[in-house]
């Protein structure tokens, strides 16, 4: 143990935060905030949007030898940002993604599987007490099953297969604690939508999130994901949850086993504690053009809707769309001139949905199914939203041209706001 | 007094939360990854014809949170590849701060307050430490730690781990 490791005073190891522990053991020595450490993942995912990149890296790295990745069980290729609607030039560059991945035997996820982070969390990858990373920023999505998830960039994929490791400044904490039980029509995404406009856009940044509190118990883990998937949003590292009960019933269910739970020291130091009362919270919506330009639905002016689009590694699994379905089913209508997009996350979530009639139901009411994947999220592939068109979406970001065209405009909100929204045409109250 | 220059150029100024589809649109990236072709839509949705008003070097400077969003590492090498020497920020999205360090690209984390466009920049070490001159003024930003400053002087990732052969701390 090394010494900065001591309290000076009583040689003591001082209490360390989830975040310190679980990088600790992902680096093999204890660590704590600040410092820089060469960390073994123990997995990386790719995806078709960043493994090209990185395997140039890689061939220059190597300098023309040929080799295979240094520990291809541990890397997984998802091709999930594009599909056939995306163009040549994509699928040469998906090609090339499934190729070595076919050659090396590295897991693939290939095209309509789903999005990667869903596809690592629904095959029992992420698990608590590991650290894993993503050439994509939202495997912060991890952090939901108590492991350490973190957004890498291409060099850094290249780097990991080339030698199994990456370098990692080990972040300080915010702790965020959660009391209380949701009301009615408010969920996770209202409490990702709050704290970016309580922190901001870069108020978590370098720093990691971890979430804790009574209210916990009544987050089940598709609001814990929202919660980790968004905490990158204000900047965080990883958004970070123990393992409690929901979890550990979660692994089981998955046949996730033998895992080594990480739970902060009580008293561990932490940069900023924030209390969140759930159950004040009223829906919330992040307006054009910033994920922290957050008000309350119901102060919002009354604004038309074109598109109101439900999918995404933020908000597009089952329960979602059962509660959009709720909604839009009781109205047993979406508003005329209103076109609505239903992109499941993974092809699992949307074999859910034709086994217990959701798929009939959304297409009954004229929405319109895409195949698994990112989707129309960030414009690389399905339905680009037209100029001067308004879009309320279930996704996380809304930044001008996201979506593949920057005179649109993006709304983020819940899935039952979305469905609302499709129900009546607009959100938000008449002057 | 030891002054070696890293970076020398004119400066361009950005406001806060610049995020990376900002730099370049996602769905640019779609039809090609060459940094070459994709440098012509930088700061397109923001600033149209950004690129073709550049002229020679250029430090870029803005205001917190730069390179928040995707992790998209082209967001840096397409800046290289158009002729920014060094990204000052008052703070780094923490991807984008990675991705850069992974390639060499310099960065000064520091507010530099209000700054006129075109105003001479020079970014350089004095002594070891990292120092910008942002015309008359001279401003300290936050030094690298050294790991960080070793990958980013030996010109990114690639160099860094050809020279190694794997990472040494």
């Amino acid at each position: 143990m090394n010494d900065e490791f001591r309290h000076e005073e009583n040689d003591m190891p001082r209490p360390r935060t989830m975040a310190e522990k679980l990088l600790s053991r992902a680096a093999n020595r204890p660590l704590v905030a600040g410092e820089v450490a060469v960390c073994k993942p123990d997995y990386a995912m790719g995806t078709d949007g960043s493994i090209p990149m990185a395997l140039d890296y890689l061939g220059e790295m190597l300098e023309g030898h040929e080799r295979g990745p240094f520990a291809p069980d541990r890397v997984v290729f998802a091709l999930d940002h594009y599909d056939s609607t995306s163009g040549a030039g994509a699928l040469l560059l998906q090609a090339r993604a499934r190729d070595y991945a076919q050659a090396h035997a590295i897991t693939l996820f290939d095209v309509g599987d789903g999005i990667g982070h869903q596809l690592m969390m629904e095959r029992g990858h992420a698990a608590p007490g590991r650290l894993l990373v993503g050439a994509d920023s939202h495997a912060t999505s991890y952090g939901a099953f108590n492991c350490f998830g973190t957004g890498i960039g291409s060099s850094d994929l290249a780097g990991i297969l080339f030698c199994g490791a990456l370098w990692l400044e080990v972040p300080s904490s915010i702790r965020i604690v959660l009391d209380g039980q949701f009301a009615p029509g408010v969920g996770a995404k209202d409490v990702a939508l709050y704290l970016a406009r309580t922190l901001d856009a870069g108020g978590a940044t370098y720093k990691a999130l971890e979430f804790t509190g009574p209210g916990l118990a009544n987050l089940d883990m598709d609001d814990r994901i929202v919660l980790a998937n968004m905490s990158v949003e204000l900047g965080a590292k990883a958004g970070l949850f123990p393992h409690d009960a929901v979890l550990a019933q979660h692994l089981d269910e998955i046949g996730v086993d033998g895992v080594t739970a990480v739970t902060a020291d009580p008293d561990a130091p932490y940069v900023h504690t924030l209390t969140v009362d759930i159950g004040r919270l009223r829906p919330q919506i992040a307006l054009p053009h910033r994920v922290d330009n957050v008000i309350d639905l119901a102060d919002a002016p009354r604004t038309r809707v074109d598109v109101v689009y439900l999918g995404t590694c933020t908000g597009g699994r089952l329960r979602d769309y059962a509660e959009a379905l709720e909604i839009l089913t009781a109205a047993g209508r979406i508003a005329r001139d209103v076109q609505v997009i239903v992109t499941p996350a993974s092809r699992s979530i949307r074999e859910a949905m034709e086994r217990t009639g959701m798929i009939e139901q959304f297409r009954g009411l004229g929405a319109q199914l895409e195949s698994p994947g990112c989707g129309a999220c960030c414009g690389t592939c399905g339905p680009i939203p037209a100029a001067n068109q308004k879009i309320i979406s279930s996704a996380n970001r809304n930044f001008r041209g996201r979506m593949g065209n920057a005179d649109a405009e993006i709304y983020l909100a819940s899935p039952v706001s979305c469905a609302r929204a499709a129900v009546e045409g607009a959100f938000g109250q008449e002057a | 007094m030891s002054d070696e220059t890293l970076a020398r150029g004119k400066v361009r100024v950005f406001g806060d939360d610049i995020n990376t589809d900002y730099i370049v649109p996602s769905h640019r990236k779609k039809r090609t990854i060459d940094p070459d072709l994709l440098r012509h839509h930088i700061f397109e949705d923001i600033c149209a014809g950004f690129y073709e008003e550049l002229e020679g070097p250029t430090i870029l400077v803005a205001g917190r949170n730069f390179g928040c969003g995707s992790a998209m590492e082209i967001a840096v090498t397409v800046l290289q590849r158009a002729g920014i020497e060094a990204v000052v920020a008052t703070s780094f999205a923490r991807t984008f701060k990675r991705n850069a360090i992974n390639n060499g690209l310099l960065l000064c984390e520091v507010d530099a307050g209000e700054v006129p466009e075109d105003t001479p920049a020079r970014v350089c070490l004095r002594d070891g430490a990292l120092a910008l001159e942002l015309g008359e003024r001279l401003l300290s930003p936050a030094q690298l730690p050294a790991f960080m400053l070793d990958i980013l002087r030996s010109g990114g990732l690639v160099p860094y781990l050809r020279r190694n052969g794997g990472f040494q701390i």
